[in-house]
């Protein structure tokens, strides 16, 4: 507004006009359902989940391992088809402290999403590197416990509820 | 500025109604790596700007340029993703080598048609949201009004809406990319059930899963990477009337702008004397006739004779969707514009097996975006 302009010209609208039908209002919602084929690399990283096993793959070409498996390395571009577990346990690389729901909700004690640098578990991933980590949510921890760097293992669900999902692991926890 | 452009390399995957033993990123990954071989190119090393084109409500996921790097060998190096057809993304792809900033780009369009459930509500939310939406009708009506007012305006029969579909869908028989390939007779299509009268269903092509990848590269290096390169002499688009109020309903303006565009900048005068043969939009049988007008290589009207005479069947003058187009191959959402240009590829350098048109020496390739819209491509492709 300038210094001209005190007040915008018409009448603004108020709550009542809608309940009074006063404005044209359309409602709509999109039915968009979709079945992803999960494919090679999701499809035996969920599997995996399932038997509580956290997958990733090794490139064989330039050596690095990813969490979830993918069948081409995104670094060299060579196919990938070394399935490697690592452990569940590993260091949180990053994290954040979010007082927002994924719905908007404003929340006090927040949730905690993080990237987890797993450790490896086999020879191949000894001589290997693990790029990244796994996307998860932390848990049974004071938020301001924790830390860049801090310690943390997989919670499960117990066998018998696990589905092939990401949810498969409740959360990460401290150690 | 590089002068001429060539396709260099292509790839596909897929090309069937369903594929469940990969996910969209390995379908996308097998055209890649074909394409690369086929190019002689690396990725990571060679190619210095990726285009795809995708739409996010087909997709599942909001802002898909976020999904395509990997697959394409493409991370940590320029991409974008067009919501638009295929062949707009390789104007796109086009442009950036003719302007001379690149000297080889990729550009990839996929179809995971089958794991969309609800299709026809997406497409639904094509529709004007406030004057058409709240009406509740099946988006296919568009297509039926479209053809119903070409057929009055024209005096094109129904038979010969029904020709298209029985020619592409034969044409598809010696296609081994096609997953609808039939030996129907006009009897079979005019007797299937209603869509959207005086559409039928078996005027309609049905999805199908695949991808396509393309390398571009400028002539100095189309010289070193391709034995057969495809030269784009020409690329053009245009989008009409969005408004279902007030479009042309009998014929297709943008798309006699697009193939201006692109003729203008082939040089071509007398389309249907200069090209061989035409991979054009098929999506609904009649549109093949609409189009074959609207792209200049006949009279309106005249279109459906054509068909009727045989001057469009493989052996005919002019030959159009030898590959079996989205009737006979599937309808491949935004990737249809490169299954067009796959098939022009493949002719132009004698490598469409059965399906090979003899001298093919100047291809036309056009697509169009579905229903609602008015938004077409056109491309000018030689050996
Ligand atoms: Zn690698």
């Amino acid at each position: 507004m300038t210094a001209r302009i005190k007040n915008f010209p018409g009448v603004s609208l108020s709550e009542k006009d809608f309940e009074e039908g006063k404005i044209l209002f359309v409602h709509d919602e999109l039915k968009a359902d979709y079945a992803w084929d999960t494919g090679i690399g999701i499809g035996a990283y969920l599997a995996g989940l399932k038997r509580g096993v956290i997958l990733g793959v090794r490139c064989g070409h330039c050596r690095k391992i990813v969490v979830p498996p993918r069948t081409v390395c995104e670094w060299c571009f060579h196919p990938m088809d070394e399935y490697v577990p690592v452990k569940d346990t590993g260091m949180v690389n990053t994290f954040s402290l979010c007082y927002v729901t994924w719905d908007v909700k404003r929340i006090t004690e927040p949730e905690i999403p993080a990237v987890i640098a797993l450790d490896g578990a086999s020879a191949l991933s000894e001589t290997s590197v693990i790029m990244g980590g796994i996307m998860h949510k932390l848990g049974e921890v004071e938020p301001k416990q924790v830390k860049i760097g801090t310690r943390v293992q997989a919670v499960w669900k117990p066998e018998s509820e696990r589905e092939g999902a990401i949810t498969d692991i409740l959360y990460f926890k401290p150690i | 500025m590089n002068e001429r452009v060539a396709i260099v390399g292509v790839g596909w995957s897929g090309f069937r109604p369903r594929t469940p033993e990969v996910s969209y990123k390995e379908l996308i990954y097998e055209a890649a790596v074909r394409a690369y071989a086929n190019a002689g190119v690396d990725p990571r090393a060679d190619v210095e700007s990726f285009v795809t084109v995708a739409e996010d409500f087909i997709e599942g996921t909001s802002i898909f340029d976020e999904y395509t790097p990997d697959q394409l060998g493409a991370a940590l190096k320029p991409v974008h993703t067009i919501t638009g057809d295929g062949l707009h993304g390789l104007a796109t792809a086009y442009m950036l080598i003719r302007s001379g900033y690149c000297d080889v780009v990729a550009v990839e369009g996929h179809s995971k048609a089958s794991n969309i459930l609800t299709h026809p509500n997406i497409v639904a939310y094509a529709q004007d949201p406030v004057l058409n939406r709240p009406l509740r009708l099946n988006t296919h009506f568009v297509a039926g009004m479209e053809m119903h007012r070409y057929l009055f305006e024209t005096d094109t029969t129904q038979e010969q809406c029904a020709l298209v579909a029985v020619k592409n869908r034969r044409n598809a028989l010696k296609n081994p990319l096609a997953s609808y390939a039939a030996d129907l007779t006009l009897e079979d299509v005019l007797n299937g059930a209603p869509l959207a009268w005086p559409l039928g269903v078996r005027e309609t092509a049905e999805h199908s899963d695949g991808a396509v990848v393309m390398v571009l590269a400028s002539e100095k290096k189309a010289e070193l990477l391709a034995e057969k390169p495809v030269w784009i002499r020409g690329i053009g688009w245009c989008n009409g009337s969005p408004s279902l109020e007030s479009r042309e309903w009998g014929s297709v303006p943008y798309l006699q702008q697009a193939a201006q565009m692109a003729y203008q900048q082939a040089g071509i005068r007398n389309p249907w004397n200069e090209i061989d043969f035409a991979e054009i939009d098929d999506t609904y049988a009649y549109k093949e006739l609409q189009a074959m007008e609207s792209l200049g290589l006949c009279d309106a009207g005249q279109a459906g004779a054509l068909v009727e005479e045989g001057a469009t069947e493989m052996d005919g003058e002019l030959p159009v969707n030898s590959s079996g187009g989205s009737l006979g191959v599937g309808y491949m959402l935004e990737a249809t514009g490169l299954m067009r240009a796959l098939e022009a590829v493949l002719q132009l350098r004698g490598e469409a097996g059965q399906h090979q048109i003899e001298d093919a020496g100047i291809g036309l390739v056009q697509s169009w975006r579905g229903v609602p819209t008015t938004s077409g491509a056109v491309a000018v492709l030689s050996n």
